[in-house]
């Protein structure tokens, strides 16, 4: 049939076909063509995170500085200010001026007042006026010939790492893991329940861990492409680091995508309906996608349910991812949220195992 | 399988379960012997399926015995399994598997059996082989149901109302299957409430009402023992002109009569006696006849004349 070695024992058509033929092999095949049959099922696991990351990396691009429109009454004060290349600056009269500044047009308005003295007019409220202050006192200062007492020149930082987007694609990455174990399990499992699948599956001989694990094997085969896909847009279009090795980021996945995949099986391990487990997978997730630090730091949230935000899952998966591609940790470094993790997969697991309503 | 074969396919005595308030099986005993297949009759809510999902090892039973191919579900269930072909009411299977995926599915559940392909061409769905079951007729999906409970190549099929809800045609189509499966020499326990489906398919037939056996034997034993032969049923008369039944019971051949939803049903022992006489009483009473239509007795009549109910009434 093929032109295998013979003594390769996986190629012989026997052996093949007792592979293919096993109820595990049979079961997660059943798993991956109920999912590529489900065109919305795709758009939420690969297309919908990409979007979510290309738009919000869009958004909070990192622009170039930014010059800041001031205004000045005379020529001459214009001629001093234009020394400095950040600020772009227009000569008004003295009330179109002001108009302009209170409109909001410019940041700031110069004007010479008696016995050489420079007024300048801003909001010291408005960061952009504060910082138009300092520009044009420094450019009006030094065309008037002033010499720093101290010299200085400037280094110039954009590194990947630190910009918004590389904080964003870990915590997506969470998120999606989150959101792929939860749903994917709950709604599966309690449809064909609903429909009386599993009890007709639990009338054949088919061994029950067998339907159980064969959730656990296609979620860990659709991980690859989850997190290659994720973490490979990011890095080629927004050139996200991944500092930390490819394996550790891998048995981090594993780990994460098992823990969440156990919280699902414990969500869907009862409910009879649809909406009952939407429900809860809504009232388990929300918390999380609210403080485990998705979309800005954790630390924000009072120090009173730290500890609670901490012990979230998404919070261990999300701390770990960031700081394995960012700051390139092991999994020594990450055994704390490894546990964490650990304890909510063996918990939930055991649990779902004990009340699973296999009809 | 060398092991001595027991008489009984499935022996159940003494069985009794109880839901909250309702008792479903309340003390049943059953034999069904090897090769045969047994009927369950009884309206909806007699215990039927409670009955077969327990001789199937999906529902515990609150105490009695069940016996299925001489082994027993709480030290056997493993072996049980692989010999048991289950059709579940109404089953329903992934709609997004074809044919061919979900019989594949099936059988690599047993040891034994038929490739999936030989299934396929024994239901007669090789033109559906790889449609989606969501896409399968009525009759279709029934006949799916049945190839997933003959994969493993069962000694004992458990058929829970597998015709309910299908066109005439589709019924018939399985009729025919099912009686290809008892050539082959397998034990069938089947339930409905089609009496004809019954009568067709089933050596013996267990009439069951409100989890207990009213009656048991072969139809025709059955029919025969309530000693009625024929049914006459007549419409006649209209509103104003009433017509009076009790000169009816009077009649020779008439056991009882009863009327009905604007018909009257006649329990006859001689058709040949109750035809003409009913035609001379409706003549004296000056009714005119609208319809007139005899039957011979079925199972249908059975249950009617022992529990005075019909089988589909709700």
């Amino acid at each position: 049939m093929n032109s295998a070695p013979v003594d390769s024992q996986i190629h012989s058509p026997a052996a093949r076909s007792r592979f293919a033929d096993h109820p595990l092999t049979q079961l997660t095949l059943v798993r991956f063509r109920e999912f590529l049959r489900e065109p919305e099922a795709l758009f939420w696991v690969f297309i919908f995170p990409i979007l979510l990351a290309a738009g919000l990396g869009l958004a909070f691009r990192n622009r170039p500085p930014e010059v800041l429109q001031i205004a000045a009454v005379s020529p001459n004060l214009a001629r001093s200010l234009r020394t400095e290349k950040l600020l772009s600056v227009s000569e008004f009269s003295p009330e179109n001026g002001l108009q302009a500044l209170r409109a909001g047009k410019v940041a700031l308005l110069a004007t010479p007042g008696s016995n050489g003295v420079v007024v300048y007019a801003y909001d010291d409220t408005n960061p952009e006026g504060r910082t138009a202050k300092m520009l044009a006192d420094r450019a009006v200062q030094r065309a008037a010939g002033r010499i720093d007492p101290v010299g200085s020149k400037d280094r110039i930082l954009r590194e990947p790492g630190s910009r918004y987007i590389d904080f964003l694609i870990p915590g997506l990455l969470g998120m999606n893991l989150m959101g792929s174990g939860i749903w994917g399990l709950g709604f599966t499992i309690v449809d064909s329940r609903r429909k009386k699948l599993i009890k007709r599956l639990v009338a054949t001989p088919m061994p029950r861990h067998y339907y159980l694990l064969s959730f656990g094997l296609s979620r860990l085969l659709m991980l690859v492409v989850e997190v290659g896909v994720l973490v490979g847009f990011g890095a080629f279009v927004f050139k996200v680091p991944v500092r930390g090795s490819l394996l550790d980021l891998a048995v981090l996945s594993l780990v994460s995508s098992l823990a969440f995949g156990s919280v699902g099986l414990l969500i869907a391990s009862r409910a009879q309906t649809i909406e009952a487990v939407s429900g809860i997978m809504n009232l388990v997730m929300m918390p999380m996608w609210i403080l485990s630090g998705v979309f800005f730091s954790a630390q924000r949230f009072p120090d009173v349910i730290q500890p609670v935000i901490h012990v979230l899952p998404l919070t261990a998966v999300i701390d770990a991812l960031r700081a394995n591609m960012l700051q390139g940790a092991g999994l020594v470094q990450l055994a704390p949220q490894l546990a964490i993790l650990g304890c909510w997969m063996v918990v939930c697991f055991t649990v779902a195992l004990k009340i699973f309503r296999w009809r | 399988m060398l092991e001595s074969a027991p008489a009984a396919a499935l022996r159940i005595r003494n069985l009794r379960k109880t839901y909250k308030d309702v008792v479903a099986v309340d003390g049943l005993d059953l034999d069904v012997p090897v090769g045969e297949c047994f009927g369950l009759l009884g309206p909806n809510g007699a215990g039927k399926t409670t009955t077969i999902e327990i001789c199937e090892g999906l529902t515990a039973p609150d105490s009695g015995d069940v016996e299925v191919l001489g082994m027993h579900w709480k030290t056997d269930a493993a072996k049980l399994r692989q010999r048991l072909g289950i059709q579940l009411q109404e089953t329903q299977l992934s709609e997004k598997l074809t044919v061919l995926e979900t019989l594949c599915l099936f059988r690599s559940f047993y040891h034994q059996g038929a490739p999936a392909e030989d299934i396929i061409g024994l239901v007669q769905l090789e033109e559906k082989r790889d449609s989606r079951i969501g896409g399968l007729s009525g009759g279709q999906k029934q006949r799916m149901a049945l190839a997933c409970a003959l994969v493993g190549e069962p000694e004992l099929l458990f058929l829970d109302e597998p015709t309910t809800g299908l066109d005439p045609q589709a019924r018939r189509q399985l009729w025919e299957l099912i009686e290809q499966l008892k050539l082959a020499g397998r034990s069938i326990l089947l339930t409905t409430h089609y009496m004809d489906e019954a009568e067709r398919l089933c050596e013996h037939v267990a009439i069951m009402d409100h989890g207990k056996t009213i009656a048991l034997g072969t139809p025709r034993e059955l029919v025969a023992s309530i000693g009625i032969e024929h049914v006459v049923e007549f419409s006649a008369g209209g509103p104003g002109r009433e017509l009076d039944l009790e000169p009816l019971r009077r009649l020779e051949g008439i056991r009882d009569v009863k009327a009905e939803n604007g018909s009257v049903l006649m329990q006859a022992t001689e058709l040949h006696l109750a035809v003409p006489a009913l035609l001379a009483e409706l003549a004296r009473q000056q009714i005119p006849l609208t319809e007139l239509r005899t039957h011979s007795a079925t199972l249908e009549d059975v249950f009617v004349t022992l529990t005075g109910r019909h089988l589909r009434d709700e």
